[in-house]
């Protein structure tokens, strides 16, 4: 203990607190996507998502992962560690988000997963998130929904099963003094909404512009530590997982017609007087 | 016959459409129950035994509209232990969506999203239909465990009223202090348009990059048409027109009768939002505009020509 310290005993108590406040511990949950750009489409023998085809970050959750750099970044210290649930070639999503600047990654894979819905993700994610923060999470960040099954379901799943409070679609993040508040958009009005942490939070592709990651990024992502956990080492029992274990069933899909295109006028001076003609025609007036 | 719930949407008793269009789709399967709320369940009573809610039952908490999604999801949680309904319709908007999902968690059940049909099945259990992957896929699903929760979009269906006693009967549930942990603490009510609401429109009219930010004559051929306004993600991002009116995957999905995009070249991720409309229109400069893959009719030309005519003519024809 220093001079200041001994006359002052309440100074280096305070100033350790300040330290741990300041201190962030970020997880961040991430999905592996099929590329929207290329063909997506089932696999005829269980009807599920076929994966084969390119896939990548989804494009969502690289705002989540910005928005996590940010505010560890902002607080000075703290580690923002990125979860994944999917076959191995998720690790790709890992991979950018290291290379983004994530301190470090989860990736839970087992043959088991395979068909697994929202129900059984947020089971497996949560097992994940627990084991990453050892029982006590701090601040959880996900994307608003993943660019492929779209439900926009699993933030909410996870957060009740974590027993946490939800604070979702942010389009603006603000973490200090033990909680969370956001600013999100409405339908009718903006609102600000406020959790004491710890909290999950969605976020919006109008909360940041995500970095693209840098020659050095991607040199340093290669030296960073990715656990991979099986199931079995989140304790989940394969049973509970799966196609077989789905709450929900796809009973049948098809291929939409591709809409025939309909009738095409070049504007002639006319084409405002045509584009209401239509509208006549099909009743809409 | 079992009952069917139906999560009301509403603003201090005001309904929404799609309570009235989950209402019409309940009794399909069923007796409707209207779940409500919050407080205004008198005004909307009415309403709810019009389009055949036999029970409406009431949870009058004051709070609850102050906080996220987790209160109805334990009324509804603890309504499902009470009278075992053969399913929940839930209006599929982002809050809906929510409740919903943490609902599947409480009560162990299945849970299907976006559905944009619902019907009994063979076995006489809810069926669902779902456009999935931008519109190019239609799924058929079902809920295998527990009670079916069913998101339904709105425009899914046409109201039809079939009036029934919409008996009150106010339910004692407990809204734990859990559920209060997210608090809306502050509300700025958006400047009233006049226009009707994104998603519960029958036209929509939107633009994009195309507009160079001047929204006036999307807007103007809008009003002529009783639509609302939407944007695309390009025309948002450009700080052109506020994010809730966006179309599109991170934006709002709708799926009106009518479609109009102007100024819009249609990306995957605009598609996504609007595909499933009945009728679409686009007017585009650039007449390889992947949007006009998609259309009824197209004009290739100048919105600043073309809506503005077209805007005068409509007003002809209504007189």
């Amino acid at each position: 203990m220093d001079a200041d310290a001994r006359r002052e005993p309440w100074r280096e108590t305070t100033d350790r607190r300040k330290e741990d406040e300041a201190r962030m511990n970020i997880v961040v949950c991430v999905k592996y996507v099929p590329d929207a750009q290329s063909e997506r489409t089932f696999q005829e023998s269980d009807n599920t998502v076929d994966r084969a085809v390119d896939g990548l970050l989804s494009e969502l959750d690289e705002y989540a992962v910005e928005e996590a750099l940010k505010i560890v970044e902002a607080a000075g210290e703290g580690e923002v560690t990125v979860v994944t649930v999917g076959p191995g070639a998720a690790a790709d999503a890992l991979k950018k988000a290291l290379q983004m600047g994530a301190d470090k990654g989860v990736h839970v894979q087992d043959e088991a997963l395979h068909g697994s819905d929202a129900v059984a993700t947020s089971l497996v994610l949560a097992k994940a998130v627990e084991k990453a923060t050892d029982g006590s999470p701090e601040l959880v960040l996900t994307g608003m929904s993943s660019t492929d099954g779209v439900m926009g379901v699993v933030p909410a799943m996870l957060a009740e099963r974590l027993g946490l409070p939800q604070v979702t679609y942010a389009s603006e993040l603000t973490v200090g003094d033990g909680k969370v508040t956001i600013r999100r958009d409405g339908d009718t009005a903006s609102e600000t909404i406020e959790a004491s942490l710890p909290a999950l939070v969605s976020v919006t592709d109008q909360i940041n512009e995500p970095r693209y990651p840098s020659f050095k990024g991607i040199m340093a992502a290669k030296k960073k530590p990715v656990e991979a956990w099986s199931l079995a080492d989140l304790g989940v029992d394969a049973g509970d997982v799966g196609l077989d274990a789905a709450w929900t069933a796809v009973v049948s899909f098809a291929k939409r017609p591709p809409r025939e295109q309909g009738q095409l006028v070049t504007d002639e001076g006319d084409g405002g007087t045509k584009l209401a003609e239509f509208l006549s025609a099909q009743k809409f007036l | 016959m079992a009952e069917v719930l139906v999560l009301a949407d509403h603003a201090g008793g005001r309904l929404r459409k799609a309570t009235a269009e989950l209402l019409t789709l309940a009794r399909r399967l069923g007796e409707p129950s209207a779940v409500h709320v919050g407080p205004g369940a008198d005004t909307a009573q009415k309403t709810y035994a019009k389009y055949g809610a036999h029970k409406v039952y009431v949870v009058d908490d004051a709070d609850a509209g102050s906080y996220l999604v987790a209160p109805q999801a334990e009324v509804l949680a603890q309504l499902i232990e009470k009278v075992s309904p053969a399913a929940v319709l839930i209006p599929s908007n982002a809050a809906g969506k929510e409740i919903a999902a943490r609902l599947a968690i409480k009560s162990g059940s299945g849970l299907i999203t976006d559905a944009v049909d619902v019907r009994a099945g063979d076995d006489g259990a809810p069926e669902t239909t779902q456009s999935v992957f931008a519109g190019s896929y239609t799924v058929t699903a079902k809920v295998t465990t527990g009670t079916p929760i069913i998101c339904v979009k709105p425009n899914s269906a046409a109201i039809e009223a079939s009036p029934e006693a919409g008996a009150v009967e106010s339910v004692d549930v407990t809204i734990s202090d859990a559920a209060k942990a997210a608090k809306i603490t502050d509300a700025q009510p958006k400047k009233a348009t006049g226009r009707p609401e994104l998603t519960e429109a029958a036209i929509v009219v939107s633009g994009g990059r195309g507009t160079g930010g001047d929204f006036s004559p999307v807007e103007e051929f809008a009003d002529s048409l009783g639509a609302a306004v939407g944007a695309s993600r390009a025309a948002v991002d450009a700080g052109w027109y506020p994010h809730s009116n966006q179309v599109g995957q991170t934006g709002k999905q709708v799926s009106p009768q009518l479609y109009v995009a102007a100024g819009i070249s249609g990306a995957i991720q605009h598609r996504a939002g609007m595909q499933t409309s009945k009728t679409i229109v686009a007017v585009n400069k650039d007449e390889e505009a992947p949007i006009f893959e998609l259309v009824d009719f197209g004009v290739v030309g100048d919105l600043f020509s073309v809506l503005p005519q077209a805007t005068a003519e409509v007003k002809k024809r209504k007189g």
